[in-house]
């Protein structure tokens, strides 16, 4: 901490140092798979308008430092999460230019330092996959319970302060889901309903976060092997209604072979039963919307998988999006250029709808203009949307929501 | 007046004094409250609405999304956060949204500061030692 790295690794070392005091942490723990990234939303546009440079900007939002020290190459390998805008479809988003040219800015002294790009809060969908035990300081709480559970790779949930330090000095307080310790179940969840479908998925995530809040529920009694946008849903659901960071299902995850390994040996702290009545209740709490002119649907949070993108893709293709709906799909840069070779975009385009690409309504504030009743498939954004951007919300599945964004009215309902 | 003490550790360094705002529920702090205000907004929570600005902010511990510290830290560059914070619950999201508060902050108290503490009680908070005292606003 002598400052010999200069003083942007001497702050940067300052912070772990206080942030890990805070934790109670004993040491500080070597990282090279960083994410997280520079906000672009209005206030600290704002701010960097009136500040000298991004330096600045960064010095202040994520090494917390008022006073502007100049900013160097990272140190750690760091990938940058979702941001504010979709850089080709800002303007139907409703971004002003004096932002989009704020964005501009951001990404050219993100690639400057050396931050890559990929602008997702999947970073698991396009190549950042940590390797089981890989120490990780990763930001964004559904990436993160998706690392920690499904990867049996082990991060803390950072923030923008902390990511911004540990991509300078390569380093992350040694606390929490870094030990073994802590990685163990406290709740004994036992399924005792067919969880199958992506909606059931995150229909089991919300209600089990809700139950838990931060702590760590095993999963038993499910049957079958979820895939990649079962447990993304699950996840980034369980972590919007609570804190999960780190779930087990038993025969599934890297970290639960057996009930006994889930535990640690230890008897579980709490039991509790996820059935019919328990589904029902996650789903009520979902729906904040009693009109049922839909106006805007929005797919794709968590990110889009490949395999999402194909089946929105056989929904839509040779159908009309309503003339008073909006349907917005949003998915990872690397996966839209995927879509566009696929013929994805162009089902899509054909249909009226936008594949996206770099944000979302929650992180962006982004919506089509006048937009009020919106319909979803991600219990996350069902979750954020009311607060954030006032709207009422439907939730349902993949199909229940093109249902909508083609007749205009949502007639999904629990089955 | 009826004065109890509380002892417990260090999260972040300082003292200050005031009236204690608490909830038994967790707080989200990006899409859970208003930076510009300090007012809790998540749909759903007890406070929702009330406003922890100036006041001493008593509350079980974070959740939510990983945006919590930046959520607060912009609510200290608009002047909106609390005087102190006493919590129960350790994790990342409040530790590191408590030290860019640039705040004190106690946690691990020998009482439950749920059960001890209610809203409108005088509250100090020494950082530097890790001690609470509250005086009861309706006793002595």
């Amino acid at each position: 901490m002598g400052g010999e790295e200069g003083p942007a690794r001497q702050k940067a070392m300052e912070l772990l140092v206080r942030y890990g005091e805070a934790l109670g942490a004993e040491k500080l723990v070597d990282t090279n798979n960083v994410c997280g990234g520079i906000s672009n939303d209005p206030f600290t546009r704002k701010y960097a308008a009136e500040a000298e440079d991004f330096d600045a900007v960064f010095s202040e939002f994520n090494l917390d430092s008022s006073v502007r020290v100049a900013i160097p190459r990272v140190k750690a390998f760091t990938s940058h999460l979702i941001t504010g805008m979709d850089p080709e479809h800002w303007q139907i988003q409703g971004v002003e230019p004096a932002a989009y040219e704020y964005n501009q800015r951001r990404e050219a002294f993100c690639s400057r330092i050396g931050i890559q790009c990929i602008n997702t809060c999947t970073p698991y969908l396009v190549g950042n996959v940590p390797v089981k035990g890989e120490h990780c300081a990763w930001m964004e709480s559904s990436a993160v319970v998706y690392c920690n559970s499904v990867l049996g790779a082990r991060t803390n949930t950072e923030g923008t302060e902390s990511v911004g330090a540990s991509m300078l000095v390569g380093k992350t307080p040694y606390w929490g889901y870094h030990l073994d310790e802590n990685r163990l179940g406290t709740h004994l969840v036992h399924v005792d309903t067919d969880v199958s479908s992506v909606m059931d998925w995150g229909l089991l995530g919300y209600y089990v976060g809700e139950v838990v809040q931060e702590q760590i529920p095993v999963l038993d009694g499910i049957c079958g092997i979820p895939n990649i946008s079962r447990l993304k849903h699950c996840g980034a659901a369980a972590a919007s209604s609570g804190g999960v960071e780190m779930y087990h299902i038993v025969g599934v995850t890297p970290e639960a072979n057996s009930l006994d390994e889930a535990f640690g040996g230890r008897t579980p702290e709490y039991r509790l039963d996820y059935g019919r009545a328990e589904r029902k209740k996650a789903y009520d709490m979902l729906t904040t919307a009693t009109d049922p002119e839909v106006d805007f649907v929005v797919l794709g949070c968590p990110h889009y998988s490949i395999e999402q993108l194909w089946e929105v893709c056989r929904l839509l293709e040779g159908k009309r999006v309503h003339s008073n709906t909006s349907l917005w799909i949003f998915t990872p840069k690397p996966l839209k250029d995927h879509a566009d070779r696929q013929g994805y975009t162009k089902i899509i385009t054909d249909a009226g709808g936008v594949l996206m690409t770099d944000t979302c309504p929650a992180i962006g504030r982004v919506h089509p203009k006048g937009a009020k009743v919106v319909a979803t498939d991600s219990a996350k954004q069902a979750h954020y949307l009311p607060p954030i951007m006032g709207f009422e919300t439907w939730f349902g599945s993949q199909a229940d929501c093109i249902q909508a964004a083609i007749s205009g009215k949502w007639k999904g309902e629990l089955k | 007046m009826k004065k109890i003490v509380l002892f417990g550790r260090k999260v972040a360094r300082g003292c200050a004094e005031g009236e204690a705002l608490v909830t038994r529920q967790t707080l989200s702090g990006w899409g859970g409250i208003d930076p510009e205000n300090g007012t809790i907004i998540e749909r759903r929570h007890e406070l929702r609405g009330q406003s922890f600005k100036g006041k001493i902010l008593v509350f079980r511990g974070a959740k939510g999304s990983s945006g919590w510290s930046i959520a607060f830290h912009r609510a200290r560059l608009l002047g909106s956060i609390p005087l102190a914070v006493i919590f129960k619950e350790m994790t990342s999201k409040v530790a590191l949204g408590t030290v860019v508060m640039h705040i004190p902050a106690v946690t691990n108290l020998d009482q439950d500061p749920l059960e001890v503490i209610e809203s409108g009680d005088w509250v100090k908070v020494d950082g530097d030692r890790g001690i609470v005292e509250i005086t009861k606003r309706n006793e002595g």
